[in-house]
């Protein structure tokens, strides 16, 4: 496995009226060629600035990233300059947006908008990538493509929409894919379509995708491996199997608990995470999710845990796998799935800092 | 009752079926888009057109029942038994209106003249009809007008583009106060200043009259000043607005370059919203050229009519009237008809909404 | 690994009501668009300037010892001189106080006009907006047809007919020009009656008016508070327009556009009298619209910063 994408201790705040809010703390990931991370978390957790912080699209008078590597290819992005970062967007990594209605400009013909950005990147003459276009909507399975290339936005459907802005995503083979929730705003047969899409997608062209989401179900279908995101900060990443079957952060925990399944009986509650995240203008001294964890220890007040590695690919931020740390059961719905992964360490370990 | 309303007082600015805020008037605009997607369906634009071409003569019939009701009750007037004038006008009044018929046939000839294009005898000067007054002047407003708006379109709309590309920079301070002052300095305070300065002071043109393209140009700008001001502000809002879409960032992660994505997707968008303010815009320039025409000496409909009305001559002042408010209810509709086929958004010849 | 008190990993309570206290003061609604306008520069200094006219309207023709009205006819076109601050006119009357004295009748004016398309406009708007369905469309109707006519003109007709003189100018004015509020008005009333809280007191058996002046107005009020700042300037710019082609209010009389109109006529020889007229006539129109502009900026922030 090689790694395409490396982000490393990144740091992104805003200047508002407020103060400055730290969006995101410090957050350490990689994406390997060909494969589906995912991102999960709430709404205000920093998920969706982190990727757009990747193809640097934030606007840099309120946004400022305040540290961090995001080594691409063997490059780090977040010294080139915009007129670099020109060549690189739309050409080796491609982004797709929650909202296929306002993504896509209103007034330009679909076809038009999926040639431009064939035409940026790939010298060629406007039939030519009008041919391309065709072929890509094809790709998309949208159907009649070659009528459908002369038409407007909003003579297609929501989830029409949302192929259509894979396909310009798409339109120059890009090696990495970034999806910023694109199914959230569709209807749930449509998102099963759009995912099934994506996968059929990254067999044919062995595209990585960072999949960014706050649904778990989407996740167990298309990741890979995950990563949660919690108040600006990864609090959990592993493979899909190491998530679901033996998850150790009590958020990761929440997360899975409330989300619905057909095998829970009737008479057990719906967990769910009680309190909102925390107000980022002022992040608090420990661990942020602390006033909101059932398994909250006094230290959790106090400092922010370290990042504790459980296998090879398995990593998560809580004092609970310390070795003081008392043993705790984890909720029903957990650990109902839970399963012993041959893959773990004996012991948790400290990952230490690289200085 | 606190916070949430906040939240509640939206865009009725910019955008909106209540129309456009410009500064300091409202511009309602009859809301094209939302009527034209509620009837759906082929056949649009012939609907359409004879909706509005309904609505224009309804207006219109209002305003010329007015102004014949309002003639009437005129003291002094062309009905009043107490009118003193020359015979050779008391017999022309009399072919024209039947003075000594009963009022509904009165009316009703009225009617049928004014549809035939026919707006009667001067209520002052003998041998001369309204008619022959309005072709004598009309031409020079016109070319007067068109000059103005020539002027307000081209210098407003870049203004605003440039003001919003620097938003908050000395470009965009600088705009604005230009657009402050084109607003509260009313347009005939300008034309008095700009001739004592310009023309007499400094002689770089001449003071009055109509017999040069020079004697054009103080005139225009004194006249294009307010609409300049209130084009360029609102150009402002709708770049602003526009810049702020999900579409942009789209365009931006298509990797096209910051000139691109302003000429090809920003500035389209942005100016339909100009567009339907060119109605009250034309009417702006048009009754601003009554005061014009009068300082500079210019000898166009719009002078002609100032000194109607100060001699009340009801019959010039009526039939002049009636003759703007057709070119006023003209202006808007055309005006309206072509947004609708500058705006993909409405299909008017009856496009299909796609699945 | 620096060493950690084995008593550090007990459990600790976690107070969900400490999750959830808000880290900042919650404001009143309008105490948060106070503050925000206020940070608005320029509309701070149109609010002052506002002020400062208004004061000078109400004092400003008691601070000399001369009328509005006498006429000093061994003293016409006096340019401003310490005896007459702003000089005087060609029958030697102190602009200065005229200036002031006019202020009075283009304010009043101004916001008599603003007033009345207000009660009309709310009415109508807010009506047509409840009721919805038939109603709405055919009052809206009505409003759009009078619309189309064309409001200078309309204006100026009235005025020759019905003759000179200070309300027959604030009648011309509001016979169509409350279609503006109401359009708004009736934008507002129908975006806030889907909103659950109406729907909450409709359940609790809330009669129509009272939802209307208890929920739906006192929330269009933002919106309807601009439109009238923004109404004003409008009228004042009609008022002087009307005087310049000779409709104004009549001598002796004065207001700022009968002074700016005459003050035209002498431009080359008598600046100032056109000068002091003009300058305030500007300057109200303009603290108007930024106070306006400042003000609908301050109710919804999102919209332009």
């Amino acid at each position: 496995m090689e790694k395409l994408l490396e982000v490393k201790n990144l740091e992104v705040s805003f200047q508002t009226y407020g103060g400055e809010v730290q969006a995101v703390r410090g957050v350490s990931f990689y994406v390997n060629k060909g494969e589906t991370l995912a991102i999960v978390g709430e709404s205000g957790s920093g998920k969706s600035v982190t990727s757009q912080t990747i193809m640097r699209l934030i606007p840099t008078p309120p946004g400022k990233i305040k540290n961090g590597q995001i080594i691409f290819d063997g490059e780090d992005l977040v010294k080139k300059t915009d007129k670099e970062m020109e060549q690189i967007r739309g050409k080796d990594i491609g982004m797709i947006f929650q909202d296929p209605m306002t993504s896509l400009n209103p007034t330009m013909k679909v076809g038009k908008q999926i040639m431009e950005a064939v035409m940026k990147h790939q010298k060629m003459p406007r039939s030519a990538a009008k041919e391309r276009a065709i072929e890509l909507l094809r790709l998309v399975g949208i159907p009649m493509p070659e009528k459908r290339v002369d038409q407007y936005p909003h003579e297609f459907s929501g989830g029409m929409r949302q192929r259509a802005m894979i396909a310009i995503a798409l339109a120059s083979n890009p090696k990495l894919l970034i999806a910023d929730e694109p199914t959230t705003a569709l209807d749930v047969t449509i998102q099963a379509q759009i995912l099934e899409l994506m996968k059929d997608i990254q067999k044919k062209t062995g595209t990585a995708i960072i999949f960014i989401t706050h649904d778990l179900g989407v996740v167990a279908n298309v990741a890979d491996r995950v990563a949660v995101m919690y108040a600006g900060k990864i609090v959990e990443m592993g493979t899909v199997d190491e998530i679901f079957y033996d998850p150790r952060h009590p958020y990761t925990w929440g997360l899975l608990a409330s989300m619905p399944s057909l095998d829970s009986d009737d008479k057990t509650e719906l967990a769910s995470i009680p309190g909102t995240p925390p107000d980022l203008t002022n992040p608090p001294k420990g661990d942020a999710f602390a006033p909101r964890n059932p398994y909250a220890m006094k230290i959790d007040f106090e400092m922010e845990p370290p990042l504790f590695q459980i296998s090879d690919t398995h990593y998560a931020a809580t004092w609970l796998l310390h070795p003081d740390a008392p043993k705790v059961e984890p909720p029903e719905a957990v650990k109902r799935r839970l399963r012993k992964l041959s893959t773990n360490y004996p012991q948790p370990i400290i990952v230490r800092e690289s200085e | 009752m606190s916070n949430l309303s906040g939240h509640i007082l939206n865009k009725t600015a910019v955008k909106g079926e209540e129309g456009i805020w410009v500064f300091s008037a409202h511009i309602p605009s009859f809301p094209v888009k939302e009527h034209l997607q509620e009837n759906g369906g082929a056949g649009n634009l012939l609907r359409y057109i004879s909706k509005r071409l309904l609505y224009m003569l309804m207006s219109l019939f209002l305003i010329v029942t007015a102004t014949f009701f309002l003639m009437r009750a005129a003291p002094g007037g062309p009905f009043s038994s107490e009118k003193q004038v020359p015979p050779e006008i008391e017999k022309n009044l009399n072919e024209y209106y039947g003075l000594d018929r009963p009022w509904y046939i009165q009316y009703v000839d009225y009617l049928v003249s004014v549809a035939k294009w026919d707006f009667g005898p001067s209520f002052k000067y003998k041998g001369q009809t309204v008619n022959d007054l309005i072709n004598e002047g009309f031409p020079v407003s016109f070319f007067l007008g068109m000059e103005s708006l020539f002027i307000a379109i081209s210098v407003g709309i870049l203004l605003g583009i440039i003001a919003a590309l620097n938003h908050n920079k000395w470009q965009d301070y600088g705009a604005m106060v230009f657009a402050v002052l084109g607003i509260s300095v009313p347009s005939f305070i300008m034309a008095s200043v700009l001739q004592y300065f310009l023309a007499i002071k400094l002689g770089w043109f001449p003071v009055a009259r109509w017999e040069s393209l020079q004697h054009t140009v103080l005139p225009a700008l004194a006249l294009a000043a307010t609409p300049t001001a209130f084009i360029a502000r609102l150009t402002r809002s709708s770049m602003l607005e526009v810049l702020s879409n999900d579409y942009i960032r789209t365009a931006k992660a298509k990797g096209l370059s910051r000139r691109q994505i302003t000429v090809k997707h920003a500035i389209r968008n942005a100016i339909l919203p100009v567009v339907t303010y060119l109605g009250p815009l034309s009417a702006q320039i048009l009754t601003g050229s009554f005061v014009i025409e009068k300082i500079f000496g210019i000898p166009g409909l719009g002078s002609h009519f100032v000194t109607s009305i100060t001699n009340r001559d009801y019959t010039t002042i009526m039939g002049v009237t009636v003759f703007y408010s057709i070119l006023l209810l003209l202006s808007v509709l055309l005006v309206d008809i072509a947004y609708g086929f500058i705006d993909p958004r409405i299909k008017l010849a009856g496009g299909k909404k796609g699945e | 690994m620096q060493q950690i008190p084995k008593e550090m990993f007990q459990p600790a309570v976690a107070d969900v009501g400490e999750a959830e206290k808000l880290s900042k003061p919650s404001l009143s609604f309008w105490k948060d668009v106070s503050i925000r306008f206020r940070k608005n520069k320029l509309a701070m200094f149109g609010l002052i300037l506002l002020i400062l006219l208004v004061f000078m309207a109400i004092f400003g023709p008691y601070m000399t010892n001369y009328d509005y009205a006498t006429n000093d006819l061994m003293n016409t076109n006096q340019p401003p001189s310490s005896k007459h601050w702003f000089g005087t006119d060609e029958l030697g009357r102190d602009i200065f106080t005229r200036t002031w004295y006019g202020a009075r009748i283009s304010l009043f004016i101004g916001l008599a006009a603003a007033l009345i398309d207000l009660v009309i406009g709310v009415l109508w708007g807010g009506i047509a907006g409840y009721r919805g369905g038939k109603t709405d469309e055919i009052m809206m109707r009505i409003a759009d047809i009078l619309y189309g006519v064309p409001y200078l003109l309309l204006v100026i007709i009235l005025m020759v007919i019905l003759g000179q003189g200070l309300g027959t100018m604030i009648l011309a004015m509001t016979i169509t020009g409350w279609v503006n509020m109401a359009r708004i008005v009736r934008g507002q009333v129908l975006q806030l009656k889907n909103q659950e809280y109406v729907l909450a007191a409709r359940t609790l058996g809330a009669s129509t008016s009272r939802i209307m002046f208890k929920h739906l107005i006192p929330n269009a009020m933002g919106s309807i508070l601009v439109t009238m700042t923004l109404t004003i300037p409008n009228a004042i710019f009609t008022e002087a327009f009307l005087s310049y082609l000779g409709l104004g209010v009549p001598q002796p009389l004065a207001s700022w556009g009968t002074m700016a109109s005459e003050g035209v006529q002498a431009l080359q020889y008598y600046p100032w009298r056109l000068f002091f007229p003009a300058t305030f006539i500007c300057l109200t129109i303009f603290a108007f619209n930024v106070v306006g502009d400042g003000l609908r900026d301050a109710l919804d922030p999102k919209l332009r910063k």
